[in-house]
């Protein structure tokens, strides 16, 4: 019985009835990276270290957590200890970790197994995985079309039927816009409910790390495992986790759905623009009410993010300077200069452009007009939600404006082009709210998310909502063709 | 023409706690390079600072003595700029909203009191530091200072002089030694200062143009320094040229300021709130711990040295004045009954040794059991204050305690009558000329004969007891 396209319930389903051991689990795991590795959805593989873990699993009869012996992708963010660990860029090629980050730690000691790390974004830059120093991921659909970004390795490893699920770090819908580009489910959890030890930072104040499963209901078991508060993480949440899993079909008979007036969805694409009046249906089907709301400055989101984040990543980056780890430059006058060619020789063109725009926004004389104007205006918009939230129980957009597009078709000439990918999914991450994507159906044979907002720490609405939905369709389970792959 | 200066003082106090200000590695001092590190402190990717709240406590329990507003809510700051000593790139540090908000220190300087306004102090971490001279073709970084607590003390520009810029630093080395906020060292770093110094005409309201003078971390060199930077700008401006706003570094060995290469401050530091770190939020609770934890401050001690062990109130304040001769002076007197010879020999004899050797007295050989045994042996008679001098000199050399001194050197003072009355009598006989002389008038020469007695005894004798016996034998 093949184990690809399986979800972690059905593999959970597998091992415990002993149809397969863990360590056949994960040599198919990885004998279908290999196979597939024409999509470059993995920047390490974890071989060694996952064969001899699997091995060490004895079936018994006890019933055993959900993760144990289960295979995992980790987006090559994630500090992995003694297993390279590279943020897709050139400054981190050879570095191999001390460490492992918390979400890692919590999947592996619920008895994951690290199969490798998955290709991204240089530093999660980017919305279509296309500034990785190691190269494009395809999206699985179709050859030679973005995954989207920055978990774009992350994404198409589970939708390719790799791996069940995968970790991936969403700083303003890189785990939603793959998810939903790839035909997967992704989570991006509230602000702080998943520790941020050990996920090297691109915006302190945006990055959280979450799930990209094929259903929601794998998207709970692996946020089970990965939330929660950690004493090295001072961000992290010191609130109650609840049992994902088990709060998941619940009716939403009554739930009240919003569309925000302002995202104008009336000149999106007319196909994009179908598939989100279908989900209205099947929700409304499904007992939930849909109203509009209005946040009024939302629109300012974009401008916003691209304030905050670069000036954060400006400041995040600078320890990538070629002393103590990463990338050093030869030949160097003095420290200044070894400073600046390693920095130069290591970053890629999209991470050099976020750093000068960050430390433009933060310099003396413009830290007033773009820093601390767009914090003021990022509290508007929190305020907005937190005033939508008193009428409503989740917001409901498309994921993308676009489904995926072909290599190298968008912000080559203009990098805005890209920036606006993220219209839907930014405000989110602005205002530290969860939200998840889930695939509703195709445009032009291409995967199309749907999104879903939810309040602060509502993770289990959104996956209840996400599950329902699921139940009633079959877009989830729908399957790309590999041929153009093996 | 005269001139008048005006120099305001940054303080860095080095917090003396167990751990660093963002991680759980170790601050002791001396420990080999990079051993007091962990992955927080080299800023490895991922990783993220963590608050040590006993840094707060300390900086709340300065801040409260000098009566200052304790920010209850205070936020961190990245000031940006690269340095290889400098792991992240930034130091976390704090800008708008620092922990300690306002107050004054009183300094004295030659009998007179003055109160010195303090503006901020905020809380930071340290860098590491850089070796350049010890590998040939290399530059070594040693990150064990790296997130070692700060707490810079900046002070409204009101001291006068140089001299009344090392009172207060005096008054800053009690009052941060006192509060066990830090060990004051000054030699190793811990206690050190920038001075920003100017000079205006006599009653000029508007200030010159200053300069700041970095790191300067003796008593001696904060005079030398910015006296030397009054003459040098009082020679400018005389010449009829402008002083340069600039950052200057002090060489002691040729009692000079120089400007610092302009590259090494010439920065935008792009202050941000750390995004990394929620806002401290320090508990009303919290603050009541402080509060009721609060160490006896020096004026409190000399009171009660008056009171409870009866000292002059000249003798209370020396003592009190310095944290470590009060503990030292506490421990004793638990173990000896003679308090005024005990601080009788703290002021004396202990604090010229200590001034002499220009240590502290936690870094001699001296120890409280051996100088209250000492007090002790010379209260009990069993050896003179005199012997006792030579004892103390050989307990500071070695560490060795009185009585085997005693025992060894056979130093036990001779305080029976009838054998000190023998060697009297031996030197009446041998000295009758000078006795004849004495007997005619001559008390000059009683001391001849206490002398002679000494001698013979090698100063063992009592001599309150040999000045009894003498007298009555000389009568007759």
């Amino acid at each position: 019985m093949s184990i690809q396209f399986k979800s972690i319930v059905e593999l959970r389903g597998m091992l415990d009835e002993k149809l397969i051991s863990a360590s056949e689990l994960t040599q198919e795991t990885l004998q279908l990276a290999k196979k597939y590795q024409e999509l470059n959805c993995f920047v390490t593989m974890n071989d060694e270290v996952a064969t001899k873990k699997a091995s060490g699993i004895i079936p018994s009869d006890e019933i055993s957590s959900w993760l144990e012996g289960m295979p995992l992708a980790q987006k090559d963010l994630f500090c992995t200890k003694g297993l390279r660990t590279t943020c897709s860029s050139k400054i981190l090629a050879d570095f191999i970790p001390p460490y492992t980050a918390t979400a890692v730690e919590k999947l592996e000691d619920a008895g994951a197994i690290t199969i490798g790390k998955t290709n991204m974004d240089e530093f999660a830059m980017g919305s279509s995985n296309e500034t990785s120093f190691f190269g494009n991921v395809h999206n699985p659909w179709k050859k030679g079309y973005v995954p989207g970004g920055s978990s774009g390795g992350s994404a198409a490893a589970v939708a390719a039927g790799i791996v069940p699920a995968a970790t991936g770090t969403d700083t303003g819908g890189s785990i939603r816009q793959p998810a939903a580009h790839c035909g997967i489910t992704g989570l991006k959890p509230t602000y702080g409910r998943v520790s941020r030890w050990g996920m090297i930072a691109f915006a302190s104040s945006l990055d959280q790390a979450g799930p990209l499963a094929r259903t929601a209901e794998d998207c709970a078991i692996l946020l089970n495992s990965m939330s929660g508060y950690d004493s090295k993480d001072t961000t992290s949440l010191n609130s109650d986790v609840p049992d994902f899993l088990a709060n998941i079909n619940q009716p939403i008979d009554g739930v009240k759905i919003g569309i925000i007036k302002e995202f104008n969805l009336g000149e999106l694409d007319s196909e994009v623009q179908a598939r989100f009046e279908e989900s209205i249906k099947t929700y409304e089907k499904l007992g939930a009410q849909f109203v509009e709301v209005s946040l009024p400055n939302i629109s300012a989101s974009v401008p916003t993010y691209y304030s905050i984040a670069p000036a954060e990543c400006s400041s995040n980056l600078s320890r990538f300077d070629g002393v103590r780890f990463g990338h050093r430059a030869e030949n160097t006058d003095d420290l200044n200069d070894l400073y600046i060619k390693s920095r130069s020789e290591g970053f890629g063109d999209e991470v050099k452009r976020r750093i000068l725009i960050g430390t433009y926004a933060l310099s003396a004389g413009y830290y007033d007009a773009y820093y601390k104007k767009a914090q003021q205006v990022r509290r508007l918009i929190k305020n907005d939600f937190d005033h939508v939230f008193q009428s409503v129980d989740i917001l409901m957009t498309p994921t993308s404006p676009n489904t995926a597009f072909k290599f190298g078709s968008k912000g080559t000439q203009n990098p805005v082009e890209l920036y606006l990918e993220d219209l839907f999914t930014i405000s989110s991450n602005l205002a530290g709210l969860p939200a998840i994507s889930i695939p509703h159906g195709q445009v032009n044979s291409l995967p199309a998310g749907l999104q879903l907002i939810g309040n602060f720490l509502k993770e289990d609405q959104l996956l209840n909502a996400a599950h329902l939905f699921q139940k009633n369709s079959d877009f989830h389970l729908a399957q790309p063709n590999l041929e153009d792959f093996s | 023409m005269n001139w008048e200066t005006v120099i305001g003082l940054e303080t860095h106090v080095q917090l003396s706690t167990k751990t660093k200000l963002f991680s759980r590695a170790s601050t002791t001092f001396g420990a080999n390079p990079n051993t007091n590190v962990n992955l927080v402190d080299c800023g490895l990717p991922g990783v993220l600072p963590s608050i040590n709240k006993e840094a707060f406590y300390k900086a709340i329990r300065l801040g409260m003595a000098i009566n200052a507003q304790i920010n209850q809510t205070s936020i961190f700051d990245r000031k940006n700029y690269f340095y290889a000593d400098l792991p992240k790139g930034y130091q976390i540090t704090q800008m708008d909203l620092p922990i300690v908000l306002g107050g004054s220190i009183e300094i004295f300087l030659d009998g007179t009191t003055k109160k010195i306004n303090i503006t901020r102090a905020h809380l930071e971490e340290d860098a590491g530091k850089s070796i350049h001279d010890e590998y040939d073709g290399f530059s070594a970084i040693d990150l064990n200072r790296a997130g070692t607590p700060l707490l810079e003390i900046v002070s409204e520009p009101e001291l006068s002089s140089a001299k009344e810029a090392v009172a207060y630093m005096k008054a800053m080395h009690q009052l941060v030694t006192y509060l066990d906020v830090s060990d004051g060292n000054m030699a190793q770093g811990s206690l050190r200062c920038d001075a920003n110094v100017s000079i205006k005409k006599n009653g000029d309201k508007e200030l010159g143009t200053r300069t700041e003078i970095k790191n300067i971390n003796s008593f001696k060199f904060i005079e030398k320094a910015i006296n030397f930077e009054i003459k040098r700008q009082i020679k400018v401006l005389e010449s009829g040229e402008k002083v340069t706003q600039e950052t200057r570094l002090y060489d002691s060995v040729k009692d000079e300021t120089r400007p610092m290469r302009s590259k090494e401050f010439a920065n935008d530091y792009r202050y941000f709130p750390e995004p990394d770190l929620l806002p401290v939020i320090i508990s009303d609770e919290e603050m009541s711990k402080i509060k009721d934890e609060f160490p006896e401050l020096p004026n409190e001690k000399e009171a009660r040295y008056q009171k409870q062990f009866k000292l002059s109130a000249y003798d209370a304040q020396i003592i009190a004045s310095s944290k470590s001769m009060a503990d030292f002076f506490e421990s004793a007197a638990n173990q000896t009954k003679n308090y005024t010879l005990l601080s009788n020999w703290l002021i004396g004899e202990v604090s010229a040794y200590l001034n002499k050797e220009l240590i502290e007295i936690s870094e001699s050989k001296l120890n409280v059991d051996n100088l209250a045994m000492l007090i002790n042996r010379i209260d009990d008679q069993t050896i003179s204050g005199k012997i006792g001098k030579t004892i103390f000199e050989e307990m500071c050399i070695n560490g060795t305690s009185p009585d085997e001194i005693i025992e060894s050197k056979g130093l036990k003072q001779i305080s029976d009558d009838g054998a000190i009355e023998q060697i009297i009598d031996t030197v009446i006989k041998d000295n009758s000329a000078q006795v004849k002389a004495y007997l005619e008038g001559k008390d000059k020469l009683f001391g001849f004969f206490v002398g002679q007695v000494m001698k013979l005894t090698q100063g063992k004798a009592n001599p309150t007891s040999v000045n009894t016996i003498l007298k009555e034998k000389l009568k007759k």
